[in-house]
């Protein structure tokens, strides 16, 4: 992983958000600073408002109060084009092949198409590039959708349940892929209940989302 | 425009492989033109005259059929979400799934249009009208049917509600459509034509900017 590029330097401040959906509060005054290099794991119990914390990170979902900022971009460049956002669902087409689907985002995204073949190896994929996608295994296709981490190189990954379905091997190579991710001078805010084995390194910060975070 | 490039490909390949889709459009088309001179009888002249008015009203109601197709996948597998992080503008995507819409509904309507031709009795010089006035209409249609589309994305059953939304928006389309084939004295053909382009190209120019905008929200 030495050859991993610099990424820009980018940093996160999260100061007293409060979220809510619908009449529901699902937390209040989460603030987080996070510096490059630095990742944070939020747990919670289901319901407990991870993946929306994600979607109100990605700008995709208003925030009842307080303010979310991306710290050192450039003058003309958006918070949106320098993330990934990796849901549960996998953003793949089932009637296209596993090269075309991962093709396709790297164009979208303006990835790097060089590396799109060492990508899908990396995710463990290889041999199945023109495979349908409509045939692969819940744990497949997980892998094909962080596949997109490694062919599109960002600097803030937002990440829901990265190692859900995935087997103990894939569960490692998320590890070690997130490990690379922040050496690189990355940022990570990763949503699970599952744990990660990231947890205890020093530039991991951790906060448990309940009605009344601290 | 490396962006661009990558969704058109991929639209054009979904919407191909997917044979299923062009088939239900194309077999509506045609159905109503085979049903309607059973249900008139044969009175040549009569179907003749009513012939502007049945295509217009067959390619409307195929092209509605096709609301589903424009967003519903993306929105179903995640990838509305994952657009929203692209290098390109969401308007841009919209705009490249907008052309992809019209070549595989608006064209296919085209190359079945002389067969509608047939069974409604229409001559040479009307079929060349009816092609000119499709061609000329059907980019408008795309247009709204992705701006319902873009509305009811995050509706389970939006297919039911999307005609409703977007019917009168269609009314002058079907109007300067059907008026674009009839009778060309004083000129009202031609007039008719040239509104039906202008729709279209105002249509097809806003949509994207109200279409992303409804998509936005969407994921709200």
């Amino acid at each position: 992983m030495d050859a991993t590029p610099r990424l820009p330097q980018l940093s996160l401040r999260i100061d007293n958000v409060t979220l809510t959906r619908g009449e529901f509060d699902l937390f209040e005054n989460l603030s987080a600073m996070l510096t490059p290099g630095e990742a944070l794991v939020l747990k919670g119990a289901n319901g407990a408002g991870k993946s929306s914390a994600l979607l109100a990170l990605a700008g995709q979902l208003p925030i009842k109060s307080g303010e979310i900022q991306w710290l050192g971009l450039g003058k003309e460049e958006a918070a949106d084009s320098q993330m990934h956002l990796i849901g549960h669902l996998p953003a793949i087409q089932r009637g296209l092949t596993v090269r075309e689907n991962l093709a396709f985002w790297t164009a979208l995204y303006d990835g790097d198409e060089a590396i799109l073949d060492s990508a899908i190896a990396a995710a463990g994929l290889s041999g199945l590039e023109h495979l349908s996608c409509s045939v692969l295994s819940a744990g497949q296709t997980r892998r094909l959708a962080l596949a997109r981490l490694v062919a599109i190189p960002r600097p803030i990954w937002l990440l829901d349940e990265p190692t859900s379905a995935l087997d103990a091997e894939g569960s490692l190579w998320v590890e070690t892929l997130i490990g690379a991710h922040l050496a690189a001078g990355g940022l990570a805010v990763i949503a699970t209940h599952l744990a990660l084995g990231i947890e205890r390194e020093p530039n991991v910060k951790v906060k448990t989302l309940s009605e009344f975070t601290l | 425009m490396k962006g661009l490039k990558a969704i058109l490909l991929r639209d054009l390949r979904l919407g191909l492989r997917q044979g299923g889709d062009l088939l239900t459009l194309l077999l509506l088309f045609i159905s109503v033109g085979i049903l309607v001179p059973f249900a008139i009888g044969p009175d040549t002249p009569l179907l003749a005259r009513l012939a502007p008015a049945i295509v217009w009203v067959a390619a409307l109601l195929a092209q509605l059929l096709t609301h589903d197709r424009l967003f519903r996948a993306d929105f179903e597998d995640g990838s509305l979400i994952a657009f929203h992080h692209a290098a390109i503008p969401l308007e841009a995507i919209v705009l490249a799934k907008l052309a992809i819409h019209w070549i595989l509904t608006g064209l296919p309507l085209m190359a079945a249009t002389p067969f509608l031709a047939v069974m409604l009795g229409m001559d040479m010089t009307m079929l060349g009208r009816a092609l000119f006035a499709l061609l000329l209409g059907t980019p408008a249609l795309s247009a709204f049917v992705a701006l319902s589309a873009s509305v009811t994305v995050g509706l389970k059953r939006g297919g039911l509600v999307a005609p409703v939304l977007i019917l009168p928006l269609t009314l002058p389309v079907l109007i300067f459509g059907a008026g674009m084939m009839g009778d060309d004295t004083f000129g009202a053909a031609s007039q008719a034509g040239l509104f039906l382009a202008a729709l279209s190209l105002a249509s097809v120019a806003l949509t994207p900017f109200a279409a992303a905008l409804a998509l936005r929200v969407s994921g709200e």
